[in-house]
């Protein structure tokens, strides 16, 4: 069965494009346009895998890291986040949320897919 | 699909460019509005940024430059300038430019690109060198494996920041022959333990070629929290030697898990040593499991390579090696006195030293020639590029063959050899192979062949360039040569003679002048580049079959075998390579032949060449002369002198520019007593001779 994963921005051309990136590697994938969006989405599927921007509308990442950790089904999947080169300090706290690793703005599809098959194995 | 994403790409960068036109108006007029600077920043950043997403490379790097820039105004080290806001306008319609012709493939103006980029970069006050370039991933040349030691202690929450040590695990293996040893020796008992900690970490021994960066990469979303330590523990070459790996013990007190005191304590006791540390309780029984891991993969490694064995190179540079080359010249100037010296002195001893010196010497003398060998493949892969782009300009199919691309030659001979060998490619192409329609009318394959050779010849490289074209028109060669004055009309030249009139100057046979091959000003460029590197170039052809040149080219530049001679008290090199023999001219010979310069050698009438009046040396030659008989473009032509000395080592030194010019002499060598003797330029000299008698 193929493995899920979430992708959850803001940004429609990003998710189209990580969608599009994930869907060729053969992974089925979740769109979610905001944290808040994520989360109801998460409590009510089960996806192996979590990609979130940090800067989003009504919940960002951070709090998405901290909320899906906290949900049983998401205790120890991977949570990779977008982060760009000046954000290392969110990077920080990211990671202090519970974030698996990142992926530096802007990357390549194939950085997405050597990320993900990184964490996801 | 992906052109999608272009395309939505597209639309954003186009809005972008002119939201970037209006702010850089504005900025114009307020060059000191923090916002609108701001405002052109970030349209920058997201072109670049959407940019490399989305496949647009190129305007990604031209906008990063741009940014830069930006960058720069932004923090307040660079001014707003009306130079600036025309380059910056200038880049912004350069970006729309690239974006329109990404749709239509057509290529962009990489000129206008680079020149804004050099004004912009003017503009900031750095030069080209210190430009902040964006980070390239710098390209690492093929190393030799290398076998590190990993210990990996992850931290005990890893699991609940979603990381599974087993795909790092995994990863690690990818970058080469791995073992992996867990070590489970910090197990808390059951009441203690913590379901979802780790308590488990490994030891891993890797053996790969892609460096200690690519194993960090591996860990780079754990590297802060947890535990890592990489070390290398063995250089291949190194423990090459060695008859086996290193001890158990070794290994353990390298890895400071043992300390000298311990391990001495425990050796006292001649057992097993892995056995009675751990019975001791010193060692956890998986160090000791680990170690011997160690142990076994490094001579797994090391039969691995023993089956291999690959052969390494090092990167040296240029100079250092010619700067090898020089010194060797001098030893083998100085090793020559010393030979000299103990033959004058006679002392048995000395001599034995002298001998001695002399061979390692020469060995000396030709590894280090050795090193400077590259092959001439390297030049071959160059060439084919060439017919490619030419045959597709010229509308003709041609197919390059290459043969003997792993011969080797001096490296400054093939760097000189490069022009001269495009040039004959390309008559060739040009002149040589026809055009489809002609070739199967000719009743031969459309598809023309040129075919580059190399091929050991003695000490020299036979380099053939061979096409299967029109081949020369022997009359129309008569023809040009009579018109340009080459020739008289009346003249009887064989074919060889004919044909090499295509290597005087100002000749040129070709009805229209092309821009692939010239204006006659080739061939003869041609034929004195590869005489000034002491080689020869040499012409045969059959009309409608095609035409073969052979360059003949000396396999070093630096140090000559050659043949010491003497007339009168100078003293003379003549390059052994062309010599055929030597002869005794008597006087009586001289007499017979009735001053017609000519030696019967064997039923064979040979001209010769008296030096000794030529270079206007004075004083009588002896009784009996010698003839140094030589072969040049396959004719024999022997040189008079006084007396042929031997063998010898030639280092060549350049006379300087005063003589460049100096007829027949190539260069100067110092001999073994310090005194000088010239080079002679055997095929200047014959040529000279050829033409004053018309």
């Amino acid at each position: 069965m193929a493995k899920v994963i979430m992708t959850a921005d803001d940004s429609a051309s990003v998710r189209q494009m990580v969608t599009f990136t994930l869907k060729q590697g053969g992974y089925e994938v979740v769109e979610a346009v905001d944290g808040k969006d994520a989360l109801q989405k998460l409590a009510g599927t089960k996806v192996d895998m979590l990609i979130t921007d940090l800067n989003m509308p009504n919940l960002d990442g951070i709090g998405l890291i901290k909320g899906a950790r906290a949900l049983a089904s998401c205790k120890f999947i991977p949570i990779v986040m977008l982060t760009t080169e000046s954000q290392d300090s969110r990077k920080q706290e990211g990671k202090a949320a519970g974030a698996t690793g990142w992926i530096v703005k802007p990357f390549k599809p194939e950085q997405l897919m050597a990320v993900v098959k990184k964490v996801l194995g | 699909m992906i052109d999608q994403h272009r395309q939505a790409f597209k639309e954003e960068a186009y809005e972008l460019l002119t939201e970037l036109e209006s702010s850089l108006l504005e900025l114009e007029e307020r060059p000191d509005d923090q916002d609108l600077i701001g405002r052109v920043f970030r349209a920058m950043h997201t072109i670049k940024g959407s940019g490399s997403m989305f496949g647009f490379d190129d305007i990604a790097g031209f906008t990063h430059e741009v940014e830069t820039i930006f960058d720069m105004v932004r923090n307040g080290k660079l001014q707003v300038t009306g130079r600036l806001v025309n380059l910056t306008l200038a880049a912004r319609d350069q970006i729309r430019a690239m974006l329109d012709a990404a749709d239509s493939g057509a290529g962009t103006d990489l000129e206008a690109t680079a020149g804004i980029i050099v004004g912009l970069r003017e503009l900031a006050g750095f030069q080209g060198a210190e430009a902040p370039v964006q980070k390239e991933e710098a390209k690492e040349a093929p190393r030799d494996p290398v076998t590190y030691r990993i210990r990996f202690v992850p931290s005990r929450d890893i699991f609940i920041t979603g990381t599974n040590p087993l795909t790092l695990l995994a990863e690690l293996k990818e970058l080469g022959t791995c073992t992996v040893v867990a070590q489970t020796g910090g197990f808390p008992s059951l009441e203690e333990m913590d379901p979802e900690g780790c308590y488990v970490y490994w030891d891993l021994i890797l053996t790969t070629d892609q460096g200690e960066n690519a194993i960090r990469d591996v860990f780079i979303f754990v590297e802060d929290d947890c535990e890592l330590k990489i070390g290398a523990i063995a250089e291949h070459s190194r423990y090459d030697e060695q008859q086996d790996y290193k001890k158990l013990g070794e290994i353990l007190l390298e890895r400071g898990d043992i300390t000298p005191q311990e391990m001495e304590a425990v050796l006292a006791q001649q057992k097993r040593f892995g056995e009675l540390a751990v019975s001791q309780g010193i060692l956890h029984e998986g160090k000791v499991q680990s170690a011997l891991a160690e142990q076994k993969h490094l001579k797994e490694v090391r039969q691995e390579k023993q089956v291999a064995d690959s052969s390494s190179s090092i990167r040296v540079p240029a100079e250092r090696l010619d700067l090898l080359v020089n010194l060797v010249g001098e030893m083998v100037t100085v090793q020559a006195r010393l030979s000299q010296t103990a033959a004058q002195h006679g002392e048995p001893e000395l001599l034995a030293i002298a001998e001695e010196v002399e061979r390692l010497t020469a060995e000396l003398r030709d590894s280090a020639l050795n090193i400077r060998m590259l092959p001439i493949g390297s030049t071959f892969s160059k060439f084919k590029r060439l017919v490619r782009d030419l045959s597709a300009e010229l509308g003709k199919q041609i197919e390059m063959t290459t043969e003997g691309a792993e011969t080797e030659l001096d490296k400054t001979v093939i760097e000189k050899l490069n022009d001269p060998l495009v040039h004959l490619i390309r008559n060739s192409i040009d002149h040589g192979i026809e055009l489809p329609e002609a070739r199967e009318a000719a009743g031969k394959p459309a598809r023309g062949t040129v075919h580059l050779g190399a091929v050991h010849s003695g000490d020299s490289v036979l380099i053939t360039i061979a096409d299967d074209g029109a081949g020369l028109d022997k009359d129309a060669i008569r023809t040009k040569g009579i018109e340009r004055g080459i020739i008289s009309a009346s003249a009887e030249l064989s074919e060889k003679e004919l044909f090499g009139l295509i290597f005087a100057p100002g000749f040129s046979t070709a009805k229209t002048i092309s821009s692939v091959s010239g204006r006659g000003v080739g061939m003869d460029v041609v034929k004195r580049a590869i005489e000034a590197l002491r080689g020869s170039i040499d012409v045969s052809s059959v009309r409608g079959r095609g035409t073969r040149i052979t360059v003949r080219i000396p396999l070093t530049l630096a140090i000559i075998e050659s043949l010491l001679v003497k007339i009168g008290n100078d003293c003379f090199m003549m390059p052994l390579s062309l010599v055929d023999e030597c002869v005794e001219l008597t006087r009586e010979d001289v007499a017979r032949s009735h001053g017609r310069n000519l030696a019967h050698v064997r039923e064979q009438l040979v001209p010769y060449i008296p030096l000794r009046s030529r270079f206007g040396i004075g004083g009588c030659a002896p009784d009996i002369e010698q003839i140094v008989i030589t072969r040049v473009d396959g004719v024999r032509v022997g040189f008079v002198v006084d007396h042929v000395i031997g063998e010898h080592q030639t280092v060549i030194k350049s006379l300087g520019r005063a003589y460049k010019d100096t007829e027949g002499i190539s260069g100067a060598t110092i001999l073994g007593d310090g005194s000088v003797a010239l080079i002679l330029d055997i095929p200047q000299l014959v040529q000279a001779v050829e033409m004053e008698r018309g």
